[in-house]
C-alpha cells in the first residue's frame, strides 16, 4: 500500500516532459526557425537553403515514388552483396589470422595499415576489372568492408576463452566443428561489431561509387538531383539516407546485443 | 642466459614472419607479372608490376606530385586545426553543461554512423567547387569522434585527481586547466587521431570525386587519360602516404601515452 502510494506520488511529481526532452525540442525548433529565416532572407543563393515546406513536399514525393524504391532496392542489393562477399572472406581471413600467431605476425600488419586508407580511389581499377555496372560498386563495397571485419574477427578470435578451446579439443572436434561450435559462438560480439563497422564503410563505398559513375541506385539519384539543381529533392534524399543508415547501424548493434560494448 | 633465450626466439620468429609477409607480397607481384607477360591477364586491364614501378618516376616528375601532396596536406592541416578547435571545444562544452550532453550526445553518436561524406554534392552547391568544399567535408565527417572522445576523456578523469584539485580549493577554471584537461589529453588525442584519419580519407575521396585539388584528383585525371600504369602508381603513392600518416599518428599517440 505504502509502495503504491509512493509510486503514485512519483508519477504525479514527474513533469510531463523531462528537461532533456524540452532542450531537444528547443534545439530542433531553433534550428528549424533559423533555417526557415535563412531560406527567406535572400542572403544565400536561391534554393541553397530551400524552405522547410519545399523539403517536406520533396520528402513526401520521394517516399511515395515507386522509382525511388527501385533505386533503393538496387543500392540495398549492392550493399548486401558487398557485405556478404567482403564479410565472408574477412571472416575466413580473420579466423586464420586469429588462430595462427605466425600468420598474424606475417600478414596482419598489412591489413591493419591498409584498413584506414581511402578505398574510393580504387574505383577506377574496379571499373576496369568489373565494368561500369553494379559489379564495380559491389567490388568497392566488399573491399571497404573487408578490413574492419577481418581485424575485428582476428582480435575476437584471440580473445576467445582458452577453456572453451580446450573443451573443443577434449571432445576431439574437427576444424569445422571447432569453427561452428566454438569459435563463431564465442566471438559473436566482435563479429557483429565488425559487421556494424563493415556495413558503415560498405554503404559509404557503394554510394560514393554510385555518385561517381552509375545509372541506377540512390547515389545516382543524389548526383542527378545535384546536376539539375533540385535542392529540395537532394535534401530529402539525404535525410532518408541518413535515417536508414543510422537505423541499420542501430539494428545491427541491437541484434548483436552490443549495448555493453563501447563505441570506437 | 636462460631468460634471453625466449626473447631471442621471439625476435627470430618475428623476423621470419616479416620475411614470409614480404616474400608472399613479392611472390604475388611476380606471379601477376608472369601471368600478364604470358597473356593470361590482359595488360590493358592490369599493367605489369614492372611497368607500374617504372612509371613512379614519371608520375612524380611530370604530374608535380610534390605540389599535389602539399595541397592535400594543407587541406588536411586546415581541417585538423578546425577539427581540434571545434571538436574539443564541443566536447568540453557538452561536459560542462550536463543537460546539453544528455540531449545531444546520442545525436553526435548517430552522426558518427551516418554516411556524412554523401553530403559532398550539397557542399559543392554551398561552397562551390574549391578547396573549402573538400576541407569542410573532411571536417564535418571527422568531427563526431573528436567530440565523443573529449567527453569520454574528461568524464574518465580519476576521482583522486579531481579530489586533489578540490583539496587545493581550485576554481572551476583552474580545476579544468590544471586537472581535467591534462588528465583527458591522451584520450582526446585518440579522438583527434581518429578524426585526422577520417579527415584524410574523406579529403582524398572528395578530391577524387569532384576532380579538384591534390592527390585524389591526380588518380582521377590519370584514370580519365587511361594511363593505367600511372593510375596504379598514383594509387600506390596515395596508399603509401595514408599508411605513413597513420603510422606517424600512432607514434605520436604512443609518445603521448607512454603507459596505458
Amino acid at each position: 500500500m505504502a509502495e503504491t502510494g509512493r509510486l503514485r506520488q512519483a508519477a504525479v511529481a514527474a513533469p510531463a516532459l523531462s528537461p532533456v526532452t524540452l532542450l531537444r525540442i528547443a534545439i530542433i525548433l531553433t534550428v528549424l526557425a533559423v533555417w526557415e529565416f535563412l531560406s527567406h532572407s535572400g542572403w544565400l543563393y536561391r534554393d541553397v537553403v530551400p524552405s522547410l515546406l519545399s523539403i517536406g513536399r520533396a520528402l513526401i514525393d520521394l517516399v511515395l515514388s515507386g522509382e525511388y524504391y527501385f533505386h533503393l532496392g538496387v543500392t540495398a542489393g549492392e550493399i548486401g552483396a558487398a557485405l556478404a562477399i567482403g564479410g565472408l572472406s574477412a571472416l575466413v581471413v580473420g579466423i586464420l589470422l586469429g588462430a595462427n600467431r605466425f600468420l598474424s605476425r606475417a600478414f596482419e600488419s598489412y591489413i591493419y595499415y591498409l584498413g584506414p586508407t581511402p578505398k574510393i580511389i580504387f574505383f577506377p581499377i574496379m571499373i576496369m576489372w568489373f565494368g561500369v555496372g553494379p559489379e564495380s560498386k559491389i567490388a568497392l563495397g566488399s573491399l571497404s568492408c573487408f578490413f574492419p571485419v577481418a581485424l575485428s574477427v582476428a582480435a575476437g578470435m584471440r580473445g576467445i576463452d582458452k577453456v572453451l578451446i580446450r573443451v573443443g579439443n577434449s571432445f576431439r572436434a574437427n576444424t569445422w566443428q571447432m569453427v561452428v561450435k566454438i569459435y563463431l559462438p564465442a566471438m559473436r560480439h566482435p563479429i557483429i561489431n565488425g559487421i556494424r563497422l563493415g556495413l558503415g564503410v560498405a554503404l559509404i563505398g557503394t554510394l560514393l561509387a554510385e555518385t561517381k559513375l552509375s545509372n541506377k541506385g540512390v547515389g545516382f539519384l543524389i548526383i542527378q538531383a545535384y546536376s539539375i539543381f533540385d535542392m529540395p529533392r537532394m535534401y530529402a534524399m539525404l535525410i532518408v539516407l541518413f535515417v536508414l543508415a543510422i537505423g541499420a547501424n542501430a539494428l545491427v548493434g541491437r541484434l548483436g546485443g552490443l549495448h555493453d560494448i563501447k563505441r570506437l | 642466459m636462460t631468460a634471453a633465450a625466449p626473447a631471442r626466439r621471439a625476435r627470430s620468429g618475428n623476423f621470419a614472419a616479416a620475411a614470409v609477409g614480404l616474400g608472399s607480397l613479392a611472390a604475388f607481384l611476380l606471379a601477376v607479372e608472369l601471368l600478364i607477360q604470358t597473356g593470361v591477364i590482359s595488360r590493358f586491364i592490369v599493367p605489369p608490376p614492372s611497368e607500374i614501378l617504372g612509371s613512379f618516376g614519371r608520375v612524380i616528375v611530370e604530374e608535380d606530385i610534390f605540389h599535389r601532396f602539399l595541397l592535400t596536406m594543407s587541406e588536411c592541416l586546415t581541417a585538423s586545426v578546425m577539427l581540434t578547435v571545434f571538436g574539443v571545444a564541443g566536447g568540453v562544452l557538452m561536459h560542462r553543461f550536463k543537460l546539453l550532453q544528455q540531449a545531444c550526445e546520442t545525436w553526435v553518436a548517430a552522426m558518427a554512423s551516418a554516411p556524412l561524406v554523401l553530403m559532398y554534392p550539397l557542399f559543392l552547391v554551398v561552397f562551390g567547387r574549391n578547396a573549402w568544399t573538400i576541407i569542410m567535408m573532411g571536417f564535418i565527417a571527422a568531427l563526431p569522434p573528436v567530440i565523443l572522445k573529449t567527453i569520454e576523456g574528461i568524464a574518465g578523469t580519476r576521482k583522486v585527481l579531481v579530489n586533489v584539485g578540490r583539496s587545493f580549493n581550485l576554481s572551476p577554471t583552474q580545476q579544468f586547466w590544471k586537472i581535467l584537461f591534462p588528465a583527458a589529453l591522451p584520450t582526446i588525442f585518440v579522438g583527434v587521431r581518429l578524426g585526422l584519419i577520417f579527415a584524410l580519407i574523406n579529403i582524398v575521396g572528395v578530391e577524387f570525386l569532384i576532380n579538384f585539388g591534390g592527390l585524389g584528383q591526380l588518380i582521377n585525371e590519370l584514370a580519365e587519360r587511361y594511363d593505367l600504369a600511372g593510375t596504379y602508381a598514383a594509387i600506390c603513392f596515395v596508399i603509401l602516404v595514408s599508411v605513413l600518416f597513420f603510422m606517424a599518428l600512432e607514434k605520436a599517440e604512443r609518445w603521448l601515452r607512454p603507459v596505458d
